[in-house]
């Protein structure tokens, strides 16, 4: 091999080598972006629901009560008749088999609906109106064209004349595409055109300002005592470890502690939002105070000295100036942890926030769930139409992060003091 | 009924610092004499002393109240006749007579739970009554302790920042509250685990079913039925399908990831660095549920797909899957340390192998890379405990039934996956089952535990050697 030879060897070398770089971030860029369209376009659609136009009769002698009724007695009424007639009208239909597949087209919440609508006006006896009432997750997915309709009918959840409604109500212009309120406003159901994330983000909410009214303050004062007054001694120096240890133990493990002394132990109530809060906030805890101390350590030590200086007491110099500085910092690894801890799952599910819970919580001991254990919950569901409400919630989850990681690296970068 | 208390002790220990301030005032006029402190420290210092005692008080109380209630009642319901075999029962009674209390009950009420209700009723009184009792008590003392103190003319200020030192102490003690917390709650069941099933059964034993281990009283069991327990918790098919997945994921991992680092701390210009480097980190500030997610419902179908269509048997819940998927979550956490560690290789050696005639590939392979090893020995070992520590993928895209095999295309299970499935739902307290769980969460917590040490160790020893 001539010396030119081997100069064009190595330099071939070189370029591979740097092809083996440049190729792997491009690959884990190029997933970032298949996750991230994957999941976006799965879920979008989980944004709007499918809506069937009807003609409502209001017909006297099928409700029994009067306009101006009251508002409890027309809560308390019947509506279900009325419903059933209004469902039947939309399409002829011959016999029994025919109606029951016919009122399967509409969601099993059409009577809430109809009487809703009877309640915002109160005096529709006898009046016909137009309604908007959900249709059924099948006729939803269909819809959206997320059901293949090509199929033979007994792999199919939609029976042909099913689809022959559902083509007549589109070809009469009945069918439109609504702003989904339920996904927001309703907590968890069977029905996946009634399933929201209400309940959860509630949950969600809740645990994280339990999180962060525990966890912030403690890992800021622990980290102001360890990096400012602790003497170097053997306690600090366990303390230290024990705290860097604690930062990387898995956090099922916390699942278990919790499920050991805060429900075993001390009996606090099961899947509630305080005892979320509790088990994210000594998981999290660890995760503060490093960034905590590490904010604080760049503080120079020009700045104490200069306190002290003038006459401040160690706490004087500490509290009014070292800790005002290092704010920024600290917030920004607040923020971060909290995010960490929104989207954890593994040790809500322990603490058993995988219960199914209806009602939106009121307060954070009533049950409730979080957004990453809806997640779990709907992706372990059969049902086609909750794969695009699991994609929805990874979508609303997501873009909580994205918002408070933003937030931390604004108020790093706006009113963070660099001192070189 | 607490947050009224605590509403009311901080109202009045912050309305002290009124008091404190103009009573110091008053006493320096008075006596001519001139303050330790600037008044407001007495204020402060009145203020910590009424308020800290009381709700420590408060806390440690209501941490206990409802365990000794409960005891109590228990123990009165069985002197009035209930009859419990267990604790389970035990526990059903006392919701039923809690129930009761509350009026929510409304099945038969016989006249035992009636007596008993009564009782908790009564016992609850006394407990708030005394509890408010005592709470006034602590508040008095503390109070004329600390006027005395004031009244003494005391330096305020160090006071004050000494008793704020202690606060800021017992903060920090939090961390090691919690480590003991980890340790006591794992331990404890795990001893119970190991008092029925053998250790050596666990820890050596090749086949794996706790749904089999339905017999609840662990005290009495027959040889045969231990036959059938010592049997259904071998640790060995799951330490298998954790490090096969672990394994899976750093294959893919520790290529990218390394490549990366290299490429962003040698190669990249500053711009494409600011680029690429937060848009690999976002792979670690995705929850790992999206990752399962992903890995169950899209990446696993398309293996099955893939291998249908070249005559391959994929389970759905393959292991490669989840493998995969859990190494693409883990690029970063070794990109970005290796990227650091790589940074902090001093110039002058890379420098030295250029002058001699190196190219940039070959200094990085045989100068930066061989001085930067322990470092990134260390942030692999830190990438391979998080990944037998990963749960929610797993759950979501391994399989559940323990098998033993090396095949990726097969499901397996892992140690976190089984402490969920375990866990998930109603547990029978006591039974085997629940506290194997624990067993296998003390192993995983002493396993990550050992990892984590030796990864830190590795990387502090590494920056000291160039620090």
């Amino acid at each position: 091999m001539t010396k030119e030879q081997r100069l064009k060897k190595r330099h071939a070398a070189e370029k591979r080598f740097r092809l083996y770089g440049l190729t792997s971030i491009l690959v884990a860029l190029v997933f970032v972006l298949i996750l991230v369209n994957n999941i976006f376009s799965k879920g979008s659609s989980a944004f709007m629901k499918t809506v069937i136009n009807v003609e409502v009769f209001f017909d006297p002698e099928l409700i029994e009560i009067e306009n101006g009724a009251p508002e409890e007695n027309i809560r308390e009424a019947d509506f279900y008749d009325i419903t059933i007639e209004t469902l039947l009208k939309a399409y002829p239909a011959k016999n029994l088999d025919e109606e029951n597949e016919l009122i399967d087209l509409f969601t099993t919440d059409a009577e809430i609906e109809i009487k809703k609508a009877f309640l915002e006006n109160n005096n529709l006896i006898g009046k016909k109106i137009n309604l908007e009432i959900t249709a059924s997750d099948d006729i939803d997915q269909l819809h959206k064209g997320n059901y293949p309709r090509n199929l033979p009918e007994d792999r199919r959840r939609i029976s042909n004349f099913q689809l022959k409604i559902y083509d007549n109500l589109l070809k009469n212009n009945k069918i439109n595409k609504n702003f989904n309120n339920y996904f927001f406003n309703n907590g968890d159901s069977r029905d996946p055109e009634l399933a929201g994330i209400g309940g959860a983000l509630v949950g969600s909410f809740y645990s994280i300002i339990i999180c962060l009214l525990l966890a912030f303050p403690v890992a800021v004062l622990a980290s102001i005592y360890l990096e400012e007054f602790a003497p170097k001694n053997k306690i600090t120096d366990f303390i230290e470890i024990n705290i860097n240890n604690l930062a990387a133990v898995p956090s099922i493990v916390y699942g278990l502690l919790a499920l050991q002394i805060l429900l075993a132990t001390i009996q606090l109530p099961r899947s509630t939002p305080l005892v979320a809060g509790i088990t994210l906030a000594l998981m999290t805890l660890p995760r503060i105070i490093i960034p905590c101390r590490a904010s604080l350590k760049a503080v120079p030590p020009s700045i104490r000295e200069g306190a002290l200086a003038v006459g401040a007491s160690k706490f004087q110099s500490v509290f009014h100036h070292v800790v005002p500085l290092s704010l920024p910092g600290t917030l920004s690894g607040t923020i971060i942890g909290l995010a960490q801890a929104l989207g954890e799952t593994a040790p809500l599910i322990l603490i058993g926030m995988v219960a199914f819970v209806v009602d939106i919580p009121s307060t954070p001991i009533d049950p409730s769930s979080s957004l990453p254990v809806q997640v779990y919950l709907w992706s372990e569901s059969a049902e086609r139409g909750f794969v695009e409400k699991t994609s929805a919630t990874i979508m609303m989850l997501l873009s909580f992060l994205i918002v408070m990681n933003f937030i931390a690296v604004y108020l790093r970068q706006k009113f963070e003091k660099r001192w070189n | 009924m607490n947050f009224v208390l605590i509403f009311l002790i901080v109202i009045f220990s912050s309305s002290l610092f009124f008091y404190g301030k103009s009573k110091t005032k008053s006493i320096s006029i008075e006596r001519n004499i001139k303050l330790n402190a600037l008044p407001k420290f007495y204020g402060y210092y009145l203020v910590l002393w009424s308020s800290i005692p009381a709700l420590v008080f408060l806390l440690v109380w209501s941490l206990f109240e409802p365990v000794i209630i409960k005891s109590i009642i228990i123990e009165t319901a069985a002197n009035q006749g209930a009859i419990f075999n267990d604790k389970n029962e035990a526990n059903l009674i006392y919701e039923k007579i809690k129930a009761i209390h509350l009026g929510t009950y409304f099945g038969d009420i016989d006249t035992i739970l009636k007596e008993s209700a009564i009782s908790y009723s009564k016992f609850l009184n006394i407990f708030t009554n005394s509890k408010i009792v005592l709470i006034f008590v602590t508040i008095i003392a503390s109070v004329i302790f600390s006027l005395k103190k004031i009244k003494n003319n005391n330096k305020a200020r160090e006071d004050v920042e000494k008793i704020l030192k202690g606060l800021l102490f017992v903060s920090s003690l939090i961390a090691i509250l919690t480590t003991l917390g980890i340790i006591f709650s794992l331990l404890f069941e795990s001893i119970k685990f190991f008092s029925v099933i053998n250790i050596f059964d666990y820890l050596f034993g090749t086949n794996w079913s706790p749904q089999r281990a339905f017999i609840r009283d662990a005290s009495a069991i027959t040889a045969a039925e231990y036959d059938e327990l010592r049997d259904a918790f071998g640790f060995v098919p799951l330490i298998a399908g954790t490090s096969f997945i672990a394994f899976i994921a750093m294959f893919v991992a520790v290529p990218i990831g390394l490549f990366s680092g290299i490429y962003m701390a040698e190669y990249a210009s500053s711009k494409i660095r600011r680029i690429s480097k937060p848009i690999i980190e976002i792979l670690a500030g995705i929850p790992t549920v999206v990752y399962g997610f992903f890995a169950a419902l899209t990446v696993g179908p398309f293996f099955r797909q893939i291998g249908e269509s070249i005559g391959l048997t994929v389970s759905s819940e393959s292991a490669l899957a989840a493998g995969l998927i859990m190494g693409i979550m883990i690029i970063p956490y070794i990109s970005s340390l290796s990227d650091d560690v790589i940074n902090s290789v001093p110039q002058s050696l890379r420098d030295g192998s250029y002058a001699v005639g190196a190219t940039k590939s070959e200094t990085i392979k045989q100068v930066v890379i061989p001085a930067a090893l322990p470092g990134i020995i260390g942030s692999v070992l830190l990438a391979v405990s998080r990944a037998i520590g990963e749960t929610m993928i797993v759950v979501m895209a391994a399989g559940l039934a323990a098998n033993l095999t090396i095949n990726p295309l097969e499901s397996t299970t892992t140690i976190t996956t089984q402490i969920v499935m375990i866990l998930v739902g109603d547990q029978e307290f006591d039974s085997p089952k629940t506290q194997s769980a624990f067993a296998l969460g003390l192993t995983l917590f002493v396993a990550t535990l050992i990892l984590n040490y030796i990864a830190q160790r590795a990387v502090k020893k590494y920056r000291e050697k160039y620090d």
